[in-house]
């Protein structure tokens, strides 16, 4: 614990040997490709399927009515929102094949199947859809416009739902009394995840012994045998398997169930061989979910002093198309309620209204949710500070939750356990040597370039979740995780985890728990993770969770295994079990020099020739579910300093100084990596990313031509401190550090810009603050 | 179909292959050598590089019949004798990767640059490698990994 020890897998990574799903090639296996939508919204004429069916190589051409005709199941909706009347949230049925209508472009129409990956394609180009196009809406302000095309009959003025948490009538008193109310109309921009590697799946239905198994890049497998068992393909869990291996990247975009990942093992059943498809790049752009997508407006009040007194948010966001699975959870509990920040703020009122267009689903992406209630409290703080003049690190000091108010409620339903915002600014602050940035304010002046500061301190919810909180909140699941802990006869142990490992370097960490617990070499250690039909059940990993809750499970289950080996060793010491500890690796009577090493315990639970067979089972292999108590809590400070080229507009992130409590650390390396990756992604939120569609719904960012993905050109080194107060309701002490950077850099990037061009009078910038909009607003500002 | 021969990783072969065949799809699909991943449709990602006579490139971008004769090397043919070539052992020891998808071509495409510059500095490292991206690592550990590999800090 505590150490940055090396990870297990990289050698096969390193070397060329990881396994993801598309280098999985089954024997007999055959290929789909799909046809996909060109269209936003259009009426499906027909589908002319003879040329495709004649070409080369084509084992079958299927489409929705295939899809209806089987009676597979649309794709459900893991997460029930209600609106503000008490009313269930729209929940229009996703087909995994369009049927009558599509909605999005990239909504699949057809799948073929063919021998060869080259045959498929060529085959799709063959079918013949005819479409009545429809006018579309991409937009939220589109969308919500009198008279918008619908894209869903049944959900009026395309609204999903209309929901609000948090005492309007306090919000409004606190407003009443205040000196000052700051406002601030935003967006979030629309991204897309871009893990590196494409979604794939390969599906096999063995009609021998009736057996589907499915690989998948999935970040939760078991979640996606529970949906695709009970609601799409009807296949009872014990005869499906999923299997995810080495996964290349997720940020979210793989935790949902996605069409073709039934639609393979369908096709499987029908076709007789294995199919597997892998997207291209231009196919993921159209098909994985996309994150973020908000237009808010919020309120903040204030006394004369700057104390917080209440805040006003109004926010719209993106559905997209269809619901994908916990896509109505993300702009509501994953973010209303994180509207509090680090801050003391008397009364919250929040209002989201959720609406359809015909664009990409969106869910969670890294962050999800977080990040925007991030952004939001960001930039108002910070012009609150700016138009009341007080010093913006001072205005943050004045309104923190101090360090004896934990634990914490908010008035957004959270109750914070832990925190100390105050510590993490100052380590942020001295890192980036804020004392010392006019100095280098006015040093990158005398070169033509401003500089700016920008701040940011944050909170995020992770550990997600405890079940029965999240299940009066509508999830239609537990979020609890399992761990499973299986001794060897000659003392090496096996660890079997429901959480995934894309990235994250689970076999390492989870193995840490290990050598920390049971004393154990570390290379007597294995992490299992990914698959179905070795690990007995599991929620996966998304919302930094893993550690938080994975990791409990898996010590939880070690405290059994410790357990169980007292009493072995009390057999074999003769003493009682209550004056056996467990220490250093050994059983021993307390206060004697009586022991017996883990791996005779180990030895013994197998070979039970002396043993107290009567009272206890031979074997060393222990399980537990763990359901966590309450989320956790990490925050921090991100502070960024950035130079502006006022000629071209061009923003260069100079210095990033991070200081994060994420509670304790098990890897400290792993933990700085997961934070530099964050960082990355929120630096590209800030200033490169966006994914954009045009009037009519066409999207315009659908490869790296013109989705602009930060590159390493592109980004400083990170400066990463931690301070910690261990999380009180976990065994490890963990909160998770998978979202920290995604969540918290964004409005310092911004802030800092906008810090930057303060001394030209510009006061607002959307993000991505691309050359052409700081340019832009640079032109503005002066004439 | 055409056959080609060439060498992977010092061994030759022959492979049949279509005029469209890519050097990629002659990798992974005809070799099996799936160390060498794609992860975009337009020469941008940079999953893909490999060695081709000593230089690197984007095998998603090349005809396998132009490979006729080549000297491939792939991230599979780096290590000797089982020891890590020391731009592997510098990304494990910086923990360069984490999901491991992008590493086969971030390597090669460091090795390269090594061979040309064996001391880079930051700036040139993170120049190089401009048509490599990486989603995980935010570039940090990779930068310090191929500065490490040059013999610098």
């Amino acid at each position: 614990m505590g150490a940055s020890v090396r990870r297990k897998e990289d050698k096969r990574f390193l070397v060329g040997k990881g396994q993801y799903t598309d280098d999985i090639t089954l024997p007999n296996q055959s290929y789909a490709a799909f046809v996909r939508s060109h269209h936003a919204h259009a009426r499906i004429v027909s589908i002319g399927k003879a040329a495709a069916l004649a070409a080369p190589g084509v084992l079958a051409v299927l489409t929705g009515e295939d899809v209806a005709a089987d009676q597979l199941g649309p794709l459900p909706c893991g997460w029930l929102v209600k609106s503000k009347d008490g009313s269930n949230m729209v929940e229009p049925p996703h087909p995994a094949l369009a049927q009558g209508k599509v909605r999005h472009v990239g909504d699949p129409v057809a799948m073929v199947i063919a021998g060869t990956k080259a045959q498929a394609k060529e085959a799709a180009a063959l079918v013949e859809v005819e479409y009545d196009p429809l006018p579309a809406v991409a937009q939220i302000a589109d969308a919500i416009a009198p008279g918008a095309p619908l894209v869903h009959d049944e959900a009026k003025g395309n609204v999903c739902y209309d929901w609000h948490l948090g005492d309007a009538a306090a919000t409004d008193a606190q407003f009443a009394k205040a000196a000052k109310v700051v406002s601030i109309e935003i967006t979030n921009n629309r991204l897309v995840p871009n893990a590196m590697e494409p979604r794939s799946a390969n599906g096999y239905y063995d009609s021998v012994n009736d057996q589907y198994t499915l690989y998948t890049t999935s970040q939760n497998p078991h979640v996606i045998r529970l949906l695709m068992g009970a609601f799409t393909l009807h296949v009872p869990d014990h005869k499906l398997r999923v299997i995810a291996p080495d996964v290349g990247g997720g940020f979210g975009s793989k935790i949902y169930h996605y069409a073709e990942e039934l639609l393979t093992v369908w096709a499987s059943r029908r076709v007789g061989r294995p199919v597997k498809w892998t997207a291209d790049r231009n196919e993921a752009f159209m098909s994985d979910a996309h994150g973020r997508d908000h237009v808010t407006a919020a309120e903040l009040a204030l006394a004369a002093n700057g104390k917080f007194l209440g805040l006003r948010v109004h926010t719209l966001a993106n559905m997209g198309g269809y619901l994908s699975t916990f896509a109505p959870a993300i702009p509501t509990y994953l973010y209303g309620t994180l509207l509090s920040g680090p801050y003391v703020i008397p009364a919250i009122y929040c209002e989201v209204k959720a609406i359809f267009t015909h664009t990409v689903p969106i869910d969670a992406y890294r962050g999800a949710g977080r990040p925007e209630a991030a952004y939001v409290l960001e930039r108002l703080v910070d012009k609150a500070a700016r138009e009341l003049g007080i010093d913006r690190v001072e205005i943050r000091r004045q309104n923190f939750i101090r360090p004896d108010q934990f634990p914490y409620q908010t008035p957004v339903a959270l109750q914070y356990d832990t925190g100390d915002y105050h510590s993490t600014l100052e380590l942020a602050l001295k890192a980036i040597d804020y004392a010392g940035f006019e100095k280098r304010r006015a040093e990158a002046k005398a070169r033509g370039k401003l500089r700016g500061i920008g701040v940011s301190t944050y909170i995020e919810a992770c550990g997600i979740a405890p079940s029965a909180v999240v299940g009066s909140l509508g999830a239609r699941a537990g979020l609890y995780e399992v761990g499973t802990v299986r001794v060897h006869p000659t003392g090496g142990v096996t660890v079997f985890t429901g959480t995934h490992s894309h990235g994250q370097g689970h076999e390492t960490t989870f193995a840490q728990l290990v050598v920390e617990k049971l004393g154990v070499p570390l290379d007597q250690v294995e992490v299992v993770h990914g698959d179905t039909g070795r690990i007995p059940f599991g929620m996966g990993t998304y919302g930094s969770r893993s550690a938080a809750v994975g990791g409990t499970a898996i010590v939880k289950a070690i405290d059994k295994v410790i357990d169980k080996g007292k009493k072995i060793a009390a057999h074999l010491l003769e003493a009682n079990v209550a004056d056996v500890e467990f220490k250093d690796g050994k059983f021993q009577v307390v206060g004697t020099d009586r022991a017996k090493a883990f791996g005779e315990i180990a030895f013994a639970a197998y070979v039970p020739h002396n043993y107290p067979i009567e009272t206890v089972e031979p074997g060393l292999e222990e399980t537990a579910f763990y359901d966590p108590k309450n989320f956790t809590f990490p925050g921090g400070s991100h502070i960024v300093e950035v130079e502006v080229d006022p000629d071209t507009g061009v923003v260069q992130v100079v210095d990033v100084a991070i200081a994060d409590d994420v509670g304790t650390i098990i890897n400290p390396m792993i933990v700085d990596g997961q934070a530099h990756g964050g960082l990355a992604q929120g630096i590209g939120q800030a200033l490169y990313e966006e994914c954009l569609y045009d009037k009519d719904g066409q999207l315009l960012t659908a490869s790296y031509m013109n989705y602009c993905m930060p590159r390493a050109a592109d980004l400083p080194m990170f400066k990463v401190g931690n301070h910690a107060t261990p999380c009180t309701h976990n065994p490890i002490g963990v909160k998770g550090v998978g979202e920290v950077g995604a969540i918290g850099v964004p409005p310092a990037v911004i802030n800092a810009v906008l810090d930057a061009l303060a001394p030209l009078g510009v006061t607002h910038i959307d993000m991505p603050a691309t050359p052409e909009k700081v340019w832009r607003a640079i032109q503005t500002a002066r004439h | 179909m055409s056959t080609i021969t060439l060498k992977v990783n010092s061994e030759t072969r022959a492979v049949d292959v279509e005029p469209r065949t890519l050097l990629v799809e002659l990798l992974r699909e005809h070799l099996r050598l799936t160390g060498t991943h794609v992860g975009c449709d337009t020469s941008q990602c940079g999953a893909c590089v490999v060695m081709v006579n000593g230089k690197s490139i984007k095998s998603c971008t090349m005809l396998a019949l132009e490979a006729e004769g080549a000297d491939v090397t792939t991230i599979e043919g780096l290590a000797k004798d089982g020891l890590l070539h020391p731009v592997q052992a510098a990304f494990k020891e910086n923990h360069g990767l984490q999901c491991g998808f992008c590493t086969p071509g971030m390597v090669m495409s460091s090795v390269d640059l090594l061979q040309r510059s064996p001391r880079p500095s930051e700036q040139e490292v993170r120049h190089w490698l401009e048509g490599n991206l990486c989603r995980c690592t935010g570039y940090h550990n990779i930068v310090k990994a191929v500065m490490a590999a040059g013999g610098g800090t």
